[in-house]
């Protein structure tokens, strides 16, 4: 874990005092709304639908025991006893009043965490792969490197008023877990043929109203390059970037219209000035960041018990994934039971969780991008009782990664952007599909819901994505295909016209039941079959009425 | 005068609790669209809409909302979103049953 400084601590701090006092200058008048909400929103603070929302941040997704016990403490005393992990590895209070920000924000510095970079035109928290420092498949712990572009970024002068907000992520696995094309920002660490440890750099991805997959800027950018690299992208976009729309704002549109050829040039011609005039990192400071994420103190490996009771070996086939170490696993706890809003905890359920990262796993904890809770270092000695405690508290739901393993922003039951409802269609989706064992037998799928164009829920990069807008005064919901968010990213394909609130289950269903159809056994995935056979038979399990007239009409 | 197509209140957010408000007739807030003043033409709409705008100490963010009446003469949401912004969270929350 990343312990703060003497500097972070004070920074955090004094950003707490400020906050107050604009608080209470907001509270008496001094300042108006338009001067308050950039510096409410600077604190992750947001005025949403029914109240404000605050937006903590939990760096690359990872804390601890004792800081999620915290979490708990807040969403007891100032909101309502629970909080909702979002899909930016990220927790959002739903009803906190404004005179209590304060104290929310000096109750997270005292457990060293803040809501700094979680809202506003900035770069904003670095995320990463949920495993990261724990997977079989990873090359590098990417969070020494997102601690450092944290430092670098966190009230960077000349990037703390971007034309929009700037989103980076980073993963050091080549399976790629934490979206990177999908962001402003994408780095892939690697080695190249010298075994140096280095980076693809990916620019201009990202969702909202204009998907884009990012596009390779640098082949490999040595790792000590990073900071001047990552500073050039930033300048070039902050000079040529549009500010007249904030439709076209982000980065993606300035690729688009510039090519990223043109603009790699650019790019490169700000490094070659950054690389002369950037002060190298500090070894030291590397060599503590690295010391900060170094691996737990590991026990040698031990014997598992021998019988597995077939409830735990389900949650198993599911709900582990490989650790470097194979006496270990990483385990994700779902926070999506069939009838819970997707990525919901309860404080309770957060203090258990902090139990058990102290008890069984190394007192470390991750939030995925896809709103589930990660114990990353789990000795597979202990997965019968921790599966048992998980099972006591309702939190054993053994599926991850499938049918009701659904992405859903918080939609126009919170949201003041939303167009329509999500949280409730997952819950009606998860409720059709509820069978375990039918979830189980579907196998790898991925619904990802948004609940408005900007594209919270990653709707884009789901297999089956579904985006809530409004139609001649109701609730609608289109459906994408095919989409991907993993190293063999891909952006959905529409599939039609939009269902009604009361048609989007039943067309969900109807498309589950054409790959049962069509697929070759239980090897091949929802997403394989998409890829051998396109979209149409897809379509014409969703619109059944318009292949009949097609048929006719042949 | 120009009839608006829709009867029309004034709603916000109350700055200190973020809860969803009306202008009454009264010119307070009230937490109830039942109670909120109706405006039925543009006049009185923004009538009722620079009066809340000049207490920006009280409410954020106020806008015109058109709405639907019941048999009383009562505002009622007429659109989805304002429907949402009276009920709360509309879905089931087994997790949290003290929502």
């Amino acid at each position: 874990m990343y312990d703060y400084t003497a500097f972070d601590a004070a920074f955090v701090r004094d950003r707490v005092a400020q906050f107050r006092d604009q608080v209470e200058r907001r509270i008496s008048g001094a300042l108006t709304e338009d001067e308050f909400k950039p510096l409410r929103l600077m604190n992750g603070l947001y005025l949403q639908l029914h109240a404000y929302m605050l937006r903590v941040a939990i760096p690359y997704g990872t804390l601890n025991g004792a800081q999620m016990r915290q979490l708990a403490m807040i969403a007891d005393r100032w909101d309502r006893g629970y909080g909702h992990f979002t899909t930016r590895q990220n927790i959002q209070f739903n009803w906190p009043k404004l005179r209590d920000v304060p104290d929310m924000l000096d109750a997270l510095a005292d457990v060293e965490m803040h809501a700094i970079q979680t809202s506003g035109n900035c770069i904003r928290n670095v995320t990463t792969d949920q495993f990261a420092g724990a997977a079989a498949d990873e090359i590098a712990d990417p969070r020494p490197v997102a601690e450092l572009i944290r430092q670098w970024s966190t009230d960077h002068p000349e990037f703390t008023w971007l034309p929009r907000k700037f989103k980076i992520a980073i993963t050091g696995s080549p399976h790629d877990r934490a979206v990177t094309r999908a962001h402003d920002i994408g780095l892939r660490m690697l080695r190249n043929a010298a075994g140096e440890e280095g980076f693809e750099v990916l620019v201009g991805g990202g969702l909202g109203r204009t998907p884009m997959l990012g596009k390779v800027v640098r082949d490999f950018l040595p790792r000590a390059d990073l900071l001047p690299y990552l500073e050039a992208i930033l300048q070039t976009y902050n000079l040529l970037g549009r500010r007249d729309n904030k439709y076209k704002a982000r980065i993606k549109i300035l690729v688009h219209e510039t090519g990223i050829e043109t603009l790699r040039a650019m790019i490169e011609d700000a490094f070659a000035e950054n690389r002369r005039s950037f002060a190298p990192v500090d070894p030291a400071l590397l060599e503590r960041l690295e010391a900060a994420f170094a691996p737990p103190d590991f026990e040698p490996p031990a014997a598992v018990p021998q019988f597995l009771s077939p409830a735990l070996r389900s949650f198993m086939d599911t709900n582990l994934h490989p650790h470097r170490l194979g006496h270990y696993a990483s385990v994700t706890v779902s926070l999506k039971p069939v009838g819970g809003a997707p990525g919901d905890a309860t404080s309770d359920q957060m203090r258990l969780l902090a139990d058990l990262a102290e008890t069984y796993a190394h007192d470390e904890l991750r939030v995925s991008h896809e709103q589930n809770i990660i114990l990353p270092h789990v000795p597979r000695r202990h997965l019968p009782s921790l599966f048992a405690r998980l099972q006591a508290a309702g939190l054993a739901t053994a599926n991850v990664g499938l049918v009701s393993d659904i992405i859903a922003c918080p939609g126009m039951d919170y949201c003041a952007l939303a167009t329509a409802r999500s949280i409730p269609v997952a819950q009606r989706i998860a409720r059709a599909f509820e069978d375990i064992d039918r979830q189980h037998d579907i196998g790898a799928l991925k619904i990802k819901i948004s609940g408005c164009i900007n594209a919270c829920g990653h709707h884009h990069v789901g297999h089956i994505g579904i985006l809530g807008l409004e139609k001649a005064g109701v609730e609608s919901y289109q459906i994408t295909l095919g989409g991907d968010g993993t190293e063999t990213a891909a952006i959905g394909e529409r599939a039609g016209p939009g269902f009604s609130w009361d048609e989007i289950v039943p067309a969900v269903e109807r498309l589950i039941g054409a790959y049962l159809d069509l697929r070759h056994g239980r090897a091949e995935s929802f997403l394989e079959v998409y890829r051998r056979l396109g979209a149409a038979p897809f379509k014409a399990a969703l619109y059944p009425e318009a292949a009949e007239r097609r048929a006719h009409a042949g | 005068m120009t009839k608006a197509p829709h009867p029309q209140i004034v709603t916000a957010n109350h700055l200190l609790d973020g809860d969803v408000i009306y202008l009454t007739e009264a010119l307070d807030w009230t937490r109830q669209i039942t109670a909120a003043a109706v405006a039925h033409d543009a006049l009185r709409a923004h009538t009722l809409l620079d009066e809340a705008q000049s207490r920006p100490h009280e409410a954020v963010g106020p806008y015109l909302a058109p709405v639907t009446l019941d048999p009383q003469g009562r505002a009622a949401p007429l659109h989805f979103r304002e429907l949402y912004r009276t009920t709360g969270p509309t879905f089931l929350r087994d997790e949290a049953p003290h929502v």
